[in-house]
């Protein structure tokens, strides 16, 4: 090995194994998942965001929110992720890739500086309280770290004999003829939250083994499979939906559109 | 393609290789275009951990800055990580290569105009994609967020840098490889692969669902280990050599290091609980564990170039920064092999451990082993004016204390932040204010690194002003003694 064209050749063939096994092996597995019909509502699940919330994530990208929240309910028994309430499904409660079908990006974090955020949605359904929150957490949340969004609000000021706006934030401006408002970002932000929500009862997360009818429990705790055996694995068969797991106890409605 | 190969010359195999090669000195002249380089690296490097500054005072109060939005957390955070990453190690990486490829191989700088070409277009790219995150154009892919007008005319940069550093290597006069050139090569071959294919995939035709996030993991992964570890590698088995003037001690060392990075080093980075199926984490746990051998390896050989003798690297700083460097990068990669055990990484899972073992990686092995070949290579650039010693004394301790300083809270912070965080009794608030002590802690590390790059870019600066002062007295006397002649 001592020419150019073998170091070439060296490097190629090592970036090229680890090339196919991460990044085409699993485009291969994961990468061509489709919706699946939710046997409980036959809805499809994940559904694309309304409009407003599909905006609001890119105001959660632009302002890296990301980087201190994450969007991943970890398995039960790893991590107090369930025992929290983070979780947003019955029976096996983690986030599973059909989660996150139609995130552009997918915004997954690494830090857990806040809370998790992946069923945020379902946790807190009141807007009011969201844009507070985001206006100063300091409101909502006494001594937390998040940093406050007043720039995604705006002060505007009242003309004497002029009535507050519909939406004015019910928080001390200052002054009282000042009033706080949210800008279309804040309020998409809040709409992107409140669709927050992985709640599908789908076949990798099957609901608790209630009633002794239940024959599936043993495929779907199979996610140890091997490299090679894609066929077998859950996440690899978007189309096996659950045949049997048909329990009365999911309250899982597909994704309602965000107000 | 060897030396024996040329028919004119066939009475001795080195003479003919000593008779064509140019001397050092001229070497060194073709390969001024490097001090650029370095000069915007050390700018970036001061420019990145001031935006890292900002970024970790808002942990003392989220008050501070608050009101303007080019300058909340989730933006300066990526801005300091993507100027550190693509301002100062990728082009601190890039000049250390062009003079090692150059020394190496006994050859001038191919084409030092295009180098000066790339670094414009290089710095441009970078420059532009930092203001891009700060104004909020970020994609969102952790290490990937410039924006295309940024990433762009960076990649090309990339590729005229690295051309001109191929060449270079090709029309080399010593045709013998050294390990450390098999490491520099690998790793000029290896970036453009990985950026095309992370940007193409996860930005311009964005592949779907949790993909992108398997693809960003393999692309960190990837610049981590294998860029900057082949670079930084490269740097350490050519100097240490040289610096403690002995050879160095196992070549086939060096290439089963080569071997087993090149296949295993690329592997590694997603997390335990990662929402993929199993075999992903457990493929990266297992090649993250392997890792720690090779690492392991090159202390080894280190030790044994030193001939066992650790008071050579106490005697001299360029060698302690090299040393530290390599020190570092085996607790790194230890830290990240314990943290991928199932029971480890369910507590540093999310945590500030993770941050933590990426600083003592980036900035404890890469940055610190760069900053020894710059200070190797600037008096051989610039004879008439060496780095200041006492400048570059103070920057060694203030960044060994300073990485030490900063990583050690966050990873002990992270630990416990991680225990209180899986016990659902503590309220998520207690975490929060918890581990808030150990990041308003690491902030005095963050503040003498900060200081210790400064002090980098003094140095770089004094001299740049030094060496033209010099020119110019030089002209000057040069002009007045022509004008005497001709009276």
């Amino acid at each position: 090995m001592n020419s150019g064209p073998m170091v070439f050749l060296a490097a190629f063939l090592a970036l090229a194994i680890s090339w196919f096994g991460f990044v085409l092996a699993p485009q291969i597995q994961i990468g061509r998942q489709q919706q699946v019909e939710l046997k409980d509502s036959g809805q499809l699940y994940p559904s694309r965001r309304p409009g407003q919330a599909a905006q609001g994530a890119a105001v959660y990208r632009a302002n890296g929110c990301f980087y201190c929240h994450t969007e991943q309910v970890r398995p039960r028994g790893f991590g107090g992720d369930v025992a929290r309430g983070w979780g947003g499904r019955p029976g096996k409660v983690q986030s599973v890739a059909q989660d996150y079908l139609w995130d552009q990006p997918v915004m997954l974090g690494s830090q857990r500086v806040g809370p998790d955020l992946a069923n945020i949605g379902i946790r807190q359904t009141n807007a009011v309280w969201l844009l507070a929150h985001l206006y100063n957490p300091q409101l909502t949340s006494k001594g937390s770290s998040m940093p406050p969004y007043r720039y995604l609000f705006q002060r505007i000021t009242l003309k004497p004999g002029q009535t507050p706006s519909d939406d004015a934030l019910a928080v001390d401006s200052g002054s009282p003829d000042c009033e706080i408002v949210p800008t279309y970002d804040a309020r998409a932000l809040v709409a992107y939250l409140l669709s927050l929500r992985s709640d599908g009862t789908v076949f990798e997360t099957p609901p608790p083994p209630a009633p002794p009818k239940s024959t599936n429990t043993p495929a779907a705790t199979g996610t140890n499979a091997p490299a090679s055996g894609a066929a077998t694995n859950a996440l690899a068969a978007p189309s096996a939906t659950n045949s049997s797991a048909r329990s009365a106890a999911t309250n899982a409605p597909a994704p309602a559109p965000a107000k | 393609m060897s030396a024996t190969s040329s028919p004119a010359q066939g009475v001795a195999v080195t003479a003919p290789e000593a008779a064509f090669a140019p001397s050092a000195a001229c070497i060194d002249a073709s390969c001024r275009p490097v001090l650029l380089l370095f000069l915007s690296a050390a700018a970036w490097l001061v420019a990145s951990s001031l935006l890292g500054l900002i970024a970790s005072l808002k942990f003392h109060s989220p008050e501070i800055l608050a009101d303007c939005s080019w300058l909340t957390y989730g933006r300066v955070h990526p801005g300091a990580v993507n100027g550190f990453l693509y301002g100062f190690a990728m082009q601190a990486g890039l000049g250390v290569v062009l003079w090692l490829l150059c020394h190496q191989g006994r050859a001038t700088l191919a084409t030092p105009t295009l180098v000066i070409a790339g670094w414009l277009l290089w710095n441009t790219g970078v420059t532009a994609g930092i203001v891009g995150i700060l104004y909020g154009d970020s994609t969102g892919q952790e290490w990937l967020e410039m924006p295309r007008y940024g990433s762009s005319p960076m990649f090309f940069g990339y590729l005229t840098i690295a051309f001109v550093g191929l060449l270079s290597f090709h029309h080399r006069a010593k045709r013998d490889l050294s390990i450390s050139q098999w490491f520099l090569v690998a790793a000029l071959f290896w970036f453009p692969w990985i950026y095309i294919t992370a940007r193409l995939l996860l930005v311009h035709w964005q592949v779907r669902g949790v993909m992108q996030a398997v693809i960003d993991w393999w692309y960190t992964g990837n610049l981590a280990t294998i860029w900057l570890g082949f670079i930084g590698l490269g740097a350490s088995f050519h100097l240490i050599p040289k610096l403690a003037n002995r050879p160095l001690h196992s070549h086939y060392l060096g290439v089963f290091i080569f071997w087993m990075l090149a296949f295993f080093g690329s592997w590694g980075g997603v997390p335990v609980a990662a929402p993929v199926p199993a075999w992903m984490p457990a493929m990266s746990a297992f090649t993250s564990m392997l890792v720690v051998v090779p690492i392991l390896a090159v202390l080894v050989n280190i030790y044994g170039t030193l001939g066992g003798k650790c008071s050579i690297v106490m005697g001299n700083p360029l060698l302690m920064f090299m040393g530290f460097g390599a020190g570092a990068w085996l607790v790194s990669a230890i830290l990240g092999a314990i943290g991928s055990l199932a029971g480890v990484g369910e507590i540093t899972n999310f945590t500030w451990f993770d941050p933590a073992r990426a600083a003592i990686a980036l900035y404890g092995f890469f940055a610190m082993t760069m900053f020894g070949a710059i200070y190797y290579i600037l008096p051989q650039l610039v004879p008439a004016a060496p780095p200041c010693p006492r400048l570059l004394r103070a920057h060694l301790w203030l960044s060994m204390i300073g990485i030490v300083l900063y990583a050690a809270p966050l990873a002990v912070g992270g630990v416990l932040q991680g225990m209180a965080m899986n016990d659902a009794s503590v309220p998520f608030l207690k975490v929060v204010s918890s581990s808030l002590l150990f990041l308003r802690a690491s902030t005095t590390g963050e503040l003498l690194m900060v200081l210790g790059n400064v002090l980098l870019l003094l140095n770089l600066a004094g001299i740049l002003v030094r060496a033209a002062r010099t020119c110019i007295t030089a002209g000057l006397s040069a002009n007045r003694a022509t004008a005497e002649v001709a009276s």
